[in-house]
């Protein structure tokens, strides 16, 4: 059993084996800590191992993992990638229509010297947050609010970030009785003739209509471990497999993971995370992020706009598989 | 002409229950009068080609792009596999996707058209969809003629085709966007039912909505959005009537006026350069 190679194992068994090391791990520390003994060399072993098993769980992870990964209860949020990247950030409130959707947050602000406006899913982080906000489920004036402050940022020549992370808009009564899907029919149609740069990046949940709706741009990204879906793998499962239990199976044929929507040719680049995904190191994460940010906000600086409004058009254009026999 | 599915069918087929009102009512004499409902005007769903036939002078349709077929680019295989899904759709409703689009007139009017059916898996738009509404919007562009879509899709999106079935939300929306801002009408006709990603996407982009009466239009399905929020709906929650009190409708209008009514709003608001 113990010579068993980690990748002849579940990830079930490796995640007992990292649980394990890391108690003994604990221990040794405590030991060093009150002087009893010295265990450098053990301890470096042990971490050594728990990275290899790390590694091994990683390279194991189904689709649907990643979905769950995609909505750890300790994954950063937006918010959290505003306050490592972004200095001096304005947040800007409300559509003026109708109120301010905490679901979206929206406000301008600085990476390096550009100013940018940033848009993006609020999910929230403590429980009150998290209801305050809706779980990341925008309404309708959620995207009326989004919409509102990109045309700003339009006139003012200012580029425009989105970072997406929603499971899709809110479906109820009053969401519907103001119009959401003429809500986000209406922000995508703008999104695609606003004469500034956009960049969006899926952060974690890219749900459907809800993601589309702020999700229109020139340089399109995604994290390592965030999917990007037409619907939810539960709600897929529900409905084509008349069968709820069958998530896994629909995540995997939906293709929805960063590494299957390049392949697709749908994302222009997958943003790799730490071992052990964002939440291990959201600084890092946030670093590695920023550095694309300057890098797409360089780009598409030099193209003038009426170049990257007609590539942008042909960016959706020439989406789709069809055949004309 | 009326399509019915089977299991509201009677047993002797001659009479059938209205989904409006709940009372079995004569078929023949509902499908004298365009599918509708004698006792509360309730527009039953009917084939794209009907309506075709119902909106259009007679024998001005022109298809496009009729061959246009569905790939598999996921390898999608739920219960069946996709292609499988695709033979069976079309050997029910008798068509080769959800849409038609073509050029016709409306009471001299050259228009160009468009049609999305439900009976052709939900009339989901995949990328076929997204294709022949794109083109005929470009179309609609390059002539200078006025746009109507008709749409008519339970699910909006196509999820045997992921991702690139909700892109095809982003592509219609670019070009009627285009062709919009190039000085184009384009009208949007919203019948029963008319959810999801079609409805997200081109089907709400229209200068002039119209809905017909009764018809189900919203966003999420009122199933999810009983199950998400378990709470009764409203009565007319998500219905033509509900939508025109909150605002997001120009008018609802009779199957039998639908035709006059277009062709009007084409002679106010039509301009050719
Ligand atoms: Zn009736």
């Amino acid at each position: 059993m113990e010579k068993m190679a980690l990748r002849e194992r579940s990830i079930a068994e490796l995640e007992n084996m990292m649980l394990e090391l890391e108690h003994r791990i604990e221990d040794l520390e405590n030991a060093s800590l009150k002087g009893e003994s010295e265990h450098g060399a053990e301890l470096q072993y042990l971490r050594e191992e728990q990275e290899k098993i790390q590694k091994e769980i990683f390279s194991k992870l189904t689709p649907y993992d990643i979905v769950k990964l995609a909505r750890h209860p300790l994954r950063p949020l937006s918010t959290d990638y505003i306050g490592f990247i972004v200095e001096d950030f304005v947040e800007l409130h409300g559509d003026k229509r109708f109120g301010d959707d905490k679901a979206m947050v929206c406000g301008l602000g600085k990476i390096d010297q550009e100013k940018v406006l940033i848009v993006g899913h609020r999910k929230g982080k403590s429980t009150k947050d998290r209801i305050a906000c809706n779980f990341g489920m925008p309404n309708p004036e959620g995207y009326r609010k989004a919409l509102l402050k990109m045309k700003l940022a339009e006139k003012f020549h200012l580029p425009i970030i989105t970072l997406i992370d929603t499971p899709g808009a809110n479906p109820d009564i009053g969401a519907e009785e103001r119009g959401q899907a003429h809500a986000i029919a209406e922000s995508i149609y703008e999104m695609c003739q606003l004469r500034t740069p956009i960049i969006n990046i899926v952060i974690g949940e890219g749900g459907s209509g809800g993601a589309l709706g702020i999700g229109i741009g020139d340089k399109f990204a995604i994290l390592e471990y965030a999917y990007y879906s037409v619907i939810s793998p539960e709600g897929c499962a529900a409905i084509l497999w008349k069968n709820g239990e069958k998530a896994p199976v629909a995540a995997k044929s939906l293709q929805l993971t960063a590494k299957d929507l390049l392949n697709l040719g749908i994302v222009d680049e997958v943003i790799p995370e730490p071992l052990g995904a964002a939440h291990k190191d959201p600084g890092k994460t946030a670093e590695t992020m920023k550095s694309y940010l300057l890098k797409y906000l360089h780009q598409l600086k030099t193209i003038p706009t009426d170049t990257l409004i007609e590539n942008r058009y042909n960016r959706y254009r020439n989406i789709g598989k069809y055949l004309e026999i | 002409m009326v399509f019915f599915r089977k299991k509201k069918d009677m047993p002797n087929g001659l009479w059938i229950s209205c989904d409006g009102c709940k009372n079995l009512v004569y078929k023949k004499t509902v499908e004298e009068s365009l599918s509708v409902c004698p006792e509360c005007d309730y527009h039953f769903r009917i084939f794209s080609r009907d309506r075709l036939k119902l909106l259009l002078d007679e024998d001005s349709f022109e298809e496009y792009w009729p061959d246009m077929t569905p790939c598999n680019p996921l390898n999608f295989f739920d219960r069946m596999s996709y292609p499988e899904r695709v033979s069976a759709d079309r050997q029910k409703s008798g068509l080769k996707e959800a849409a038609i689009v073509g050029k016709g007139s409306i009471n001299g009017y050259e228009t160009m058209i468009g049609i999305t059916d439900p009976a052709f898996i939900m009339g989901s738009m995949g990328s076929v969809v997204g294709e022949k509404i794109t083109r005929i919007t470009e179309k609609a562009m390059e002539q200078q003629l006025p746009l109507v879509i008709i749409s008519g899709s339970g699910g909006g999106a196509r999820m045997q085709e992921g991702i690139f079935s909700l892109m095809q939300m982003a592509k219609t929306s670019a070009a009627i966007a285009k062709f919009q801002k190039a000085g184009g009408l384009y009208i949007s006709i919203l019948t029963d039912p008319s959810l999801g990603g079609v409805m997200a996407s081109f089907a709400s982009l229209a200068d002039i909505t119209i809905a017909e009466p009764k018809a189900l239009i919203g966003f999420a399905g009122p199933r999810v959005i009983q199950e998400t929020i378990k709470r009764t709906l409203p009565g007319n929650f998500q219905r033509a009537e509900f939508l025109l009190e909150h605002g997001f409708l120009d008018m609802i209008v009779h199957r039998k006026n639908m035709k006059n009514e277009i062709s009007r709003l084409i002679e106010y608001l039509h301009v050719s350069q």
